[in-house]
């Protein structure tokens, strides 16, 4: 016999029945029905945020650390408004999270009531889907869809718009979880085209510079492992975009490291001179390709991704797959296994020797740890550079790592050296500053135990500094490094090379908290550093046994004038970049 | 290039926005549109027409399908199809005017469905090129009101779009 729920209690009981743990949330007018349902149940755990947009990037960082959706449960009118950034921001980042928005009860809608906002409508260009509840007996139909559409297929954002009367404590109705859903309009792919599938292998088999080129798809498809055998099998050179560190193990020698505006040298020479490119889970976004009239003049395409949109939508594919990325790679390992048994010289070992050489030249002459990352700062100050790396050894490379955007977050992809996926935690497509220190406590929820760090700057930082509140009710042990450089750094990079350094609005020197001071007065553990003799001594003590279950916040004061490099040139090819300020000028490369 | 859509779409609160939103956010061009359910109520049918090159009509298609509520979509105009537009038309008619307006509708094959002292409203179906020549042939003075449904499309033959 079914049970008789209100409407409120039928969502949160359905989200129970989907296995939600957590749910991030502010409560208001509108969702105090659905507050009291939550007061009255002990399974999901909801917890109390800031500001709703910050409680976005924590079921976001929750949801791309485990691969689960994550929940947030907000008002309406400027609740559901504070929540559109982080949608968006899951949204161009593909991960899947449920959004629960209040809203004025149905018979009000329209009559711009208070705190009325058609949720629903401006939420509509950054979600994959969004209902409004018209009668609470939608209720348990709805959120059954709404979690199948987030993680299914290309995963996204869902907002389920709730108006107040549909809640009612005082309606009752039977409730029955749903134990399927079948919609007749939506059907991810769950296997690749095997035509298609022989047309890749035969590609790969027979290219001479290849390059595989792997995205966010890779970590959100769990496709890591598929993606590694294949790559080892094959022995080609593997570069990751922003979204995909961690698809490849980071320190093996076969990674190129991250491709594209601040991509590695050798990475971005190597994608403009193939005559192969395998595209996995990857949207030849505008900052990987640079011109994409200047793109790999040579390179034959072929490209996996789970949404057929994706797919010649920048460059053209010669060879397109649609499939989930996971079943696809190793379909193709399978078939590259047998052909390999068959004839072990089907492959150009010749030519993938010479290629290698290549690449060995290029990562000689400009890689990462060539050049100036060794020295100190120009003025004898911390560089980044040396605080991710610190970073780096302290967590011996297994800590999630999150990060806000901005020259700190091209630092720390550049020098955290991934080797698992969903470790390393940014907002790519979007580029929001704010989802750092946010976005880490959402992986915390998700990984009590687990070494969580926040390489943050002082600017993105202060977007969503009062979570540091949050982080005390739930004493949740994060590790934020800001790397401070008193400045916008990254407008400030920009303004130096593209604006005869007229720095307009990009810092506030004289203007910034004490930040130590600030951390301390929440209850949580603060260190500032100035100088690289201290860095790897306050490392250890931050990542140590000491505060395992401390929130620590380093201050680490950083030379401001460094900047990220390589960086590509603006309008020009893969291979055209800029790799390192010359006299006080950006020196660009000539080619090699 | 002009390209002529159908879209077999959930009939449900919403989903038209959503067809509409996505042509507004990705920068595509709507130039006419007709909407109405199908005989199974729970789905409507778009003809949607636009311009583009193959690459652009590819990228619409496939973010169209994309959305949730969008069943199908077929680009008539790579095969062989019918379209028809509906048009009513208010022309001035006062004293000599009035017949060859009158014969001009004839001419057409349209009919005038409401006739008032000074004027004629003349109902004329067929094609958008069509209709752009019946009020070409009407002098630009004497045209009072013009309404256009938007083209509606069909494959021809046996090809049908449906479930």
């Amino acid at each position: 016999m079914s049970e008789r729920l209100s409407g409120g209690e039928m969502l949160i009981r359905a989200l129970q029945d989907e296995g939600v743990e957590h749910v991030f949330g502010y409560p208001g007018g509108a969702v105090l029905h659905i507050y009291d349902a939550i007061f009255k149940q002990q399974r999901i755990e909801h917890i109390l945020v800031r500001h709703e947009q910050a409680a976005t990037h924590m079921a976001d960082g929750y949801a791309r650390s485990t691969g689960k959706p994550g929940v947030v449960l907000v008002t309406s009118g400027p609740g559901a408004t504070n929540a559109v950034t982080g949608i968006a921001t899951a949204y161009m980042d593909s991960t899947p999270i449920v959004v629960i928005s209040g809203q004025v009860p149905n018979e009000v809608i329209g009559t711009d009531a208070f705190q009325e906002t058609d949720m629903v409508g401006v939420s509509r260009p950054v979600v994959k889907h969004s209902y409004l509840v018209r009668d609470a007996s939608e209720l348990p139909q709805v959120v059954k869809e709404a979690f199948y559409i987030a993680r299914s297929g290309r995963p996204g954002p869902v907002v389920i718009d709730v108006p107040k009367d549909t809640t009612d404590p005082n309606m009752l109705f039977d409730y029955e979880y749903p134990a399927s859903v079948s919609l007749r309009s939506y059907a991810p792919a769950t296997r690749g085209h095997s035509g298609q599938v022989k047309k890749a292998v035969n590609a790969l088999l027979g290219a001479k510079r290849p390059v595989i080129y792997t995205g966010g798809g890779v970590i959100q498809g769990d496709a890591a492992a598929p993606l590694t055998q294949l790559a080892r099998r094959l022995g080609f050179p593997v570069t990751n975009t922003l979204m995909g560190l961690g698809g490849f193990p980071g320190d093996d020698d076969q990674f190129l490291g991250m491709l594209g505006m601040h991509g590695t040298f050798e990475a971005n020479m190597a994608m403009h001179h193939a005559d192969l490119i395998f595209a996995v889970g990857a949207r030849f976004d505008d900052r990987v390709t640079n011109n994409p009239g200047k793109f790999a003049p040579d390179a034959k395409i072929v490209h996996l991704d789970i949404d057929p949109a994706s797919i010649s939508k920048i460059i053209n594919a010669d060879i397109p797959i649609v499939g989930p990325a996971a079943v696809v790679l190793a379909e193709i390992d399978a078939v590259v296994e047998r052909r390999l048994e068959a004839d072990p010289d089907r492959l150009d070992r010749d030519a993938l020797a010479a290629w290698w050489t290549r690449i060995r030249e290029w990562r000689d002459a400009h890689g990462l740890d060539h050049d100036q990352r060794h020295r100190c700062g120009l003025n004898g100050t911390l560089l980044p550079q040396q605080v991710v790396q610190a970073v780096y050894r302290a967590t011996e490379g297994q800590a999630f790592v999150t990060s806000d955007v901005g020259q700190h977050q091209m630092f720390a992809a550049q020098y955290y050296k991934f080797d698992a996926p969903r470790r390393w935690i940014n907002s790519g497509g979007l580029g929001t500053m704010g989802f750092g220190l946010p976005a880490a406590m959402g992986v915390q929820f998700a990984h009590p135990a687990a070494a969580v760090a926040c390489i943050t700057g002082e600017g993105s930082f202060m977007m969503n500094m009062q979570e540091l509140s949050t982080c005390m009710q739930y004493a949740l042990p994060i590790k934020i490094i800001n790397l401070n450089n008193q400045a916008l750094g990254m407008v400030k990079q920009w303004q130096d090379m593209q604006y005869g350094g007229r720095h307009s609005h990009s810092t506030y020197r004289d203007a910034l908290p004490d930040f130590k001071a600030l951390t301390e007065s929440f209850g949580h553990v603060a260190y500032r550093i100035d100088t690289l003799a201290e860095l790897d001594d306050v490392m250890a003590d931050v990542f140590g046994p000491k505060h395992t279950d401390d929130l620590v916040f380093v201050d680490a004061h950083i030379d401001p004038e460094e900047h990220v490099y390589p960086m590509a040139v603006k309008g020009g090819a893969m291979n055209d970049m800029v790799l390192e300020r010359v006299d006080g000028r950006d020196d660009i490369r000539e080619d090699l | 290039m002009r390209r002529l859509l159908a879209i077999l779409l959930e009939n449900e609160a919403g989903a038209l926005s959503r067809v509409i939103g996505l042509f507004a956010q990705r920068n595509y061009n709507i130039e006419t549109l007709s909407v109405a359910p199908t005989e199974d109520p729970t789905l409507s049918r778009l003809t949607l027409s636009t311009e583009g090159d193959e690459n652009r009509i590819e990228q619409i298609t496939k973010h169209l399908n994309r959305l949730i509520e969008v069943v199908k979509v077929v680009d008539l105009t790579d095969g062989d199809h019918i379209e028809r537009e509906l048009m009513m038309i208010k022309v001035r008619a006062t004293g000599e005017t009035r017949d060859e307006v009158k014969r001009a509708s004839e001419i057409f094959r349209g009919q005038i469905i409401d006739v008032a002292r000074d004027a004629y409203t003349i109902q004329l179906t067929g094609t958008s090129d069509k209709l752009d020549a019946f009020i070409r042939a009407m002098d630009e003075a004497d045209i009072l009101e013009v309404v256009r449904s938007g083209v509606s499309g069909v494959g021809r033959g046996e090809k049908i779009l449906s479930l």
